[in-house]
């Protein structure tokens, strides 16, 4: 068959028919996938959640709060509550805004940390993906563990050569801190 | 030239990456780690080979004077259907690559190949060709993406092949490694072209 001839009639009706045809399928790709992206996106949610706390049985994406930008996660373990994860920023990064999640024992005890979004220097400061690094915070209690970098004159190890990338966890760690004991410790039973 | 032949092209002798050197953003940018690389060009063959099957199934209703708008459609679609499956289904690639899978769209290597093939050819050798090219691209980037990893993180596939605490050259990891690496792979490339003649 000859092509088609490049007159303005030609022209609409192909773009128009391609536009109709291309828009319902991605329709129909959009409808089956988003279950699956929802059911990823809470998974990933989830999971954050469990790095970051011991054992707990009821589903802590249920009832969220969100207060000046950080979000929190209670969970229980039959009825008591286990912990709390904090979703907490910085914008002092080396590449400026990063995420982590800290999860508090109710005391306010540091369980674990977990690194979220980062674009800190490869080799340098993403070296606060390692677990070993990381894992200096643990069983910490804020009160009387001093949440700065040794050249600032507080208790935590900086990575070599990323001390502006410790001082923000630090910042992020210091901000969950004080926004679960101002707003989640007195509403959780102990 | 027989069909195999559409197939082999894209792999060497026409390599989008190291002879056509189209297609360069995600080459430089995605790298970093020979997973990406497989990630990113298994996601480009999938655009590749679809367009082009659709341009050359279309090619005799699109007139001439729209044709690069109704190719775009067509290859944005698919770029969109792709970035919501991989969204969907591998999560972890998806948030890796981020940015770079709907810049697919923009990769010279779908349209040049709409332009220069599919729309000049049969559906079964515009879809060899898509396959091809599509393949060629992601050996060659997950090549590069290999030995920027060894390199720049003394590892591969996320498979440490150095000893822990092992210096490695972190300049391969960072974008200007990606500049070096590319620029090498170019070179060798034309040496063993000058000297097999393929």
């Amino acid at each position: 068959m000859a092509k088609l001839e490049s007159s303005l009639k030609n022209m609409v009706l192909c773009l128009l028919l391609m536009s109709i045809v291309m828009s319902a399928a991605l329709g129909f790709v959009y409808v089956i996938t988003k279950k699956p992206i929802e059911d990823t996106n809470k998974k990933v949610e989830i999971d954050a959640v469990k790095n970051v706390l011991p054992n707990f049985d009821n589903d802590p994406t249920k009832d969220v709060k969100t207060i000046d930008g950080l979000v929190y996660y209670v969970a229980t373990q039959s009825g008591d509550t286990v912990g709390c994860a904090v979703k907490t920023y910085t914008n002092k990064g080396f590449a400026g805004h990063f995420e982590i999640m800290v999860g508090f024992k109710p005391d306010g005890t540091i369980y674990k940390t977990a690194v979220l979004d980062m674009k800190e220097t490869p080799g340098l400061g993403d070296k606060m993906k390692n677990p070993k690094w990381r894992n200096q915070f643990n069983e910490k209690n804020p009160v009387s563990y001093r949440l700065k970098v040794k050249k600032d004159g507080g208790d935590v190890d900086a990575i070599t050569a990323s001390t502006i990338t410790s001082r923000a966890f630090c910042d992020a760690i210091t901000r969950a801190y004080d926004g679960f004991m101002k707003n989640i410790s007195n509403t959780i039973k102990k | 030239m027989s069909s195999l032949k559409y197939f082999t092209n894209g792999l060497l002798k026409e390599n989008p990456t190291f002879v056509l050197v189209l297609g360069t953003c995600p080459t430089l940018a995605v790298t970093t780690a020979a997973f990406n690389g497989i990630g990113m060009g298994l996601a480009t063959t999938f655009v590749l080979v679809f367009s082009n099957m659709f341009i050359a199934m279309l090619k005799n209703y699109i007139p001439d004077k729209v044709r690069i708008a109704a190719f775009i459609v067509i290859i944005a679609t698919f770029v969109t259907i792709v970035d919501l499956l991989m969204k969907a289904y591998v999560p972890d690639i998806y948030k890796t690559l981020g940015i770079f899978i709907p810049l697919i769209v923009v990769n010279c290597i779908i349209l040049g190949r709409a332009e220069a093939f599919a729309q000049k050819n049969e559906v079964k050798s515009s879809i060899l060709d898509g396959l091809g090219m599509g393949l060629g691209f992601t050996l060659a980037i997950t090549l590069m993406g290999s030995i920027r990893e060894i390199l720049g993180s003394g590892s591969i596939f996320n498979i440490p092949i150095l000893a822990e605490n092992s210096k490695t050259i972190l300049l391969f990891i960072l974008p200007p490694g990606a500049f070096f690496t590319f620029g090498y792979m170019i070179a060798i490339f034309n040496r063993f072209k000058a000297k097999y003649k393929f």
